[in-house]
């Protein structure tokens, strides 16, 4: 493991919203930044940060993939952490950038920029040890582990401990919590019948916990997950945990 | 099964995702495996370090392996065992033929061994007149059905008790249909006794192979290994080239994590070690001993100093137990010997990506396999080299077969999709139009795909760059 970037002492950090969060799920990130901004600490949003590289990376493109993470390691230069509200892009960012960067001239560069890589709700309980006051109506949530928030950042205690301080919020856990929901990027269109069986079985989990709200800090799971509920009309309403824990402590 | 006809992998998935039963089956059978092993690896630390030390002993053999497998010829041979190389499986095969002819034997008994399967050795044996009686009782049970293993541990795990009864009612002349597995096992017990003793070869394969002392180790829990190695006069064991390990007290550890981690023991019922042949004042145990080493394709995965460690593998099968992917689709799918996550990387590397790569499609990367191998091989990252090779982007691949997906409308497609990411402009207005389409995004492609059971993405009017620029958010 490589050792933390000690937060930086003029309280900037980087924000790199993932092109997911982008795209579909800006509230996400807004509340994000939100979150952040709300314990004192000022937020840059580079205007040109694009996507972290992993769908190219992971589908047999590594040169494609270099060719946009080089971007972003230019685009983050200052020595700033860099906060990310997906397990996965951080994973991609922390643990394979190195990877993908060895043996070229950047790979200094790359190794310095991952020692900055923060998944978010690691950042906000670990670096600034956020506490929230829930003021929201006592509800019934479930929580999805991200396979790489899991298994690479390892860092869905942090994630958890959030929900589990909301005062009124309930969480009830999945049977299989660290099962794949089946997104996997390019899988679930390159294998969408396996991907399919999958995220019907994480749907099925889910419907059994009661739970009116499935939150999760990935928004490819999020978007595989909500998207397959939404098909089969089942009202449980699928969203990112920052904008969740924004809403329940400073209302929507 | 399988390679006798053509390899159809998407067929083979949506017939496996359709078989409600065998859904069921293996879900059942994963999660009690899932659970044993847990029960005795119940200390994080203590089984990441075991890991660590699995891993670093078996890096050692690999490291010197060349030197370990003389070694291991020579003490062997100094204790009367006799070694043969093979380098394809024809010439394992044909070694073993020349074995059975030289004593006239008609049947072999054989213990479970992955490598035997490799070989297709049944198949070969049964053109060659000769029966090959499976011993192992999940063996016998998907022999008598006419099927190949569907799991590395346990073969017949795709079958639950009752298609089990059926099998050997239809199966086994003068057998009464019973669901009782007492009664089931004495059965098998009963029809597998009399071939123990007739059999003049037995067969096994072999866990590790020690070169410091020229022992075979062999684990099993049935006690067919022993009967395999013991009552017949000759016994052949089989081998994969990686098997071999350096020392004797390399064996603990690995005998541990390859144990709990394959069915959740301590230690199997039966560990057997065989280091000669019988003795002169011994009065059982085999007059002969064989070793056969199969290279197949071993050698050349072991040039490769990334690829290579999928040579570190026990056979363990826990890669396969914690997939969900195999977990839902079972082994057959997988249309070849080794199923699963390890399957999805050693096939390719043995047969060529042109003619199994699709395999290493069949995964979302969560890690699964990662987390759980006992010896850490790193699946996931093997599984991408080998999506890399598949393209062979960088001309510098290794795996026969490969660049044998390369094609313009991928190539493009992501070479679009760097423009895109690299070039600010472009990323903001492509992401600006898709919010606009928002709903009325054609669903071709990709989208029709993800769309058979998901709602459309709903792109955003206003995209986060946009957002965080009207919302005062500083940019630097």
């Amino acid at each position: 493991m490589e050792s933390k970037a000690n937060p930086d002492p003029s309280n900037k950090v980087y924000f790199f919203g993932t092109c997911l969060v982008d795209a579909v799920y800006p509230d996400a990130g807004m509340a994000s930044i939100r979150l952040i901004q709300s314990q004192g600490i000022e937020v840059l949003f580079p205007q040109d940060q694009g996507c972290c590289g992993q769908p190219a990376y992971n589908s047999g493109f590594v040169k494609e993939a270099r060719a946009v993470a080089r971007k972003q390691i230019r685009t983050f230069s200052e020595d700033y952490p860099i906060v990310v509200p997906s397990g996965s892009c951080a994973g991609m960012m922390k643990h394979h950038y190195p990877v993908l960067f060895a043996g070229c001239p950047e790979e200094n560069a790359a190794r310095r920029f991952a020692g900055r890589v923060y998944e978010l709700f690691e950042y906000l309980v670990t670096v600034l040890k956020i506490k929230l006051t829930d003021k929201g109506d006592p509800m019934t949530v479930t929580w999805h582990s991200s396979c790489h928030a899991l298994r690479e950042m390892n860092v869905i205690q942090h994630a958890k401990a959030l929900i589990e301080g909301l005062k009124n919020v309930t969480l009830v856990e999945l049977q299989r919590e660290t099962e794949c929901c089946g997104f996997g990027g390019t899988f679930a269109v390159k294998q969408p019948a396996i991907s399919a069986a999958m995220v019907k079985d994480k749907v099925e989990d889910i419907r059994k916990t009661g739970a009116s709200t499935l939150l999760a800090g990935d928004c490819g799971c999020l978007m595989n997950i909500a998207g397959a509920m939404d098909h089969i009309g089942l009202p449980i309403e699928g969203k990112h945990l920052a904008e969740f824990l924004w809403e329940r402590t400073h209302g929507k | 099964m399988g390679n006798e006809k053509r390899f159809d992998f998407e067929r083979n998935i949506d017939g496996a995702l359709a078989d409600g039963q065998l859904r069921k089956n293996l879900r059942n059978a994963m999660d009690i495996l899932v659970d044993k092993r847990k029960a005795v690896f119940t200390d994080a630390e203590d089984l990441e370090a075991l890991r660590a030390a699995g891993n670093a002993i078996k890096r050692r053999a690999l490291q010197n392996l060349p030197n370990l497998l003389e070694q291991l010829e020579a003490n062997c041979t100094k204790n009367g065992i006799q070694v043969h190389w093979a380098e394809d499986t024809a010439q394992a095969n044909d070694i073993f033929l020349d074995i059975m002819h030289k004593h006239d034997a008609s049947a072999v008994v054989k213990g479970k061994s992955m490598v035997s399967e490799e070989m297709h050795l049944n198949r070969f044996l049964a053109q060659q007149g000769i029966d090959a009686v499976e011993t192992d009782l999940g063996e016998f049970i998907i022999q008598l059905n006419g099927e190949t293993p569907s799991h590395i541990i346990v073969p017949a795990i795709h079958k639950n008790k009752d298609e089990v009864a059926t099998i050997f009612h239809e199966k086994l002349a003068d057998t009464p249909y019973t669901e009782n597995v007492d009664e089931l096992t004495a059965i098998a017990r009963k029809n597998l006794r009399e071939r123990f003793s007739t059999a003049k070869v037995g067969l096994s394969g072999v866990n590790f192979a020690i070169a410091e002392t020229g022992t075979l180790l062999l684990v099993e829990n049935e006690g067919n290994g022993r009967m395999c190695t013991t009552a017949p006069d000759v016994h052949v064991a089989v081998m994969g080239l990686e098997k071999v390990v350096e020392t004797l007290s390399d064996v603990p550890p690995l005998l541990r994590l390859l144990t709990g981690s394959a069915t959740g023991q301590v230690i199997t019922t039966y560990v057997n070690m065989i280091t000669s042949p019988r003795k002169t004042h011994e009065k059982d145990g085999p007059k002969e001993v064989h070793l056969i080493l199969l290279d197949n394709g071993r050698s050349e995965i072991l040039a490769d100093p990334e690829l290579r460690q999928t040579l570190l593998c026990l056979r363990c099968g826990t890669c396969l137990n914690h997939c969900p992917v195999y977990v839902r689709i079972g082994g057959h799918a997988y249309g070849h010997v080794y199923p699963g996550p390890i399957g999805k990387i050693l096939t390719p590397q043995m047969e060529g990506l042109d003619k199994a790569g699709t395999l290493v499609t069949a995964s979302s990367l969560c890690g699964a396999c990662g987390e759980v191998c006992p010896v850490k091989i790193p699946i996931p990252d093997l599984i991408r080299r080998l999506r890399n090779e598949s393209y062979d982007e960088e001309g510098n691949a290794v795996v026969s077969g490969a660049g044998y997906k390369r094609n313009l409308a991928e190539s493009m497609t992501w070479k679009g999709w760097e423009l895109t990411n690299t070039t600010p402009m472009l990323n903001r207005w492509g992401t600006r139009m898709a919010g606009t389409m928002g709903k009325n995004l054609p669903k071709i492609g990709a989208l029709k795909k993800w769309t058979c059971v998901r709602a459309t993405p709903k792109i955003a009017r206003c995209n986060l760059h946009d957002r965080a620029l009207k919302e005062g958010v500083n940019h630097e």
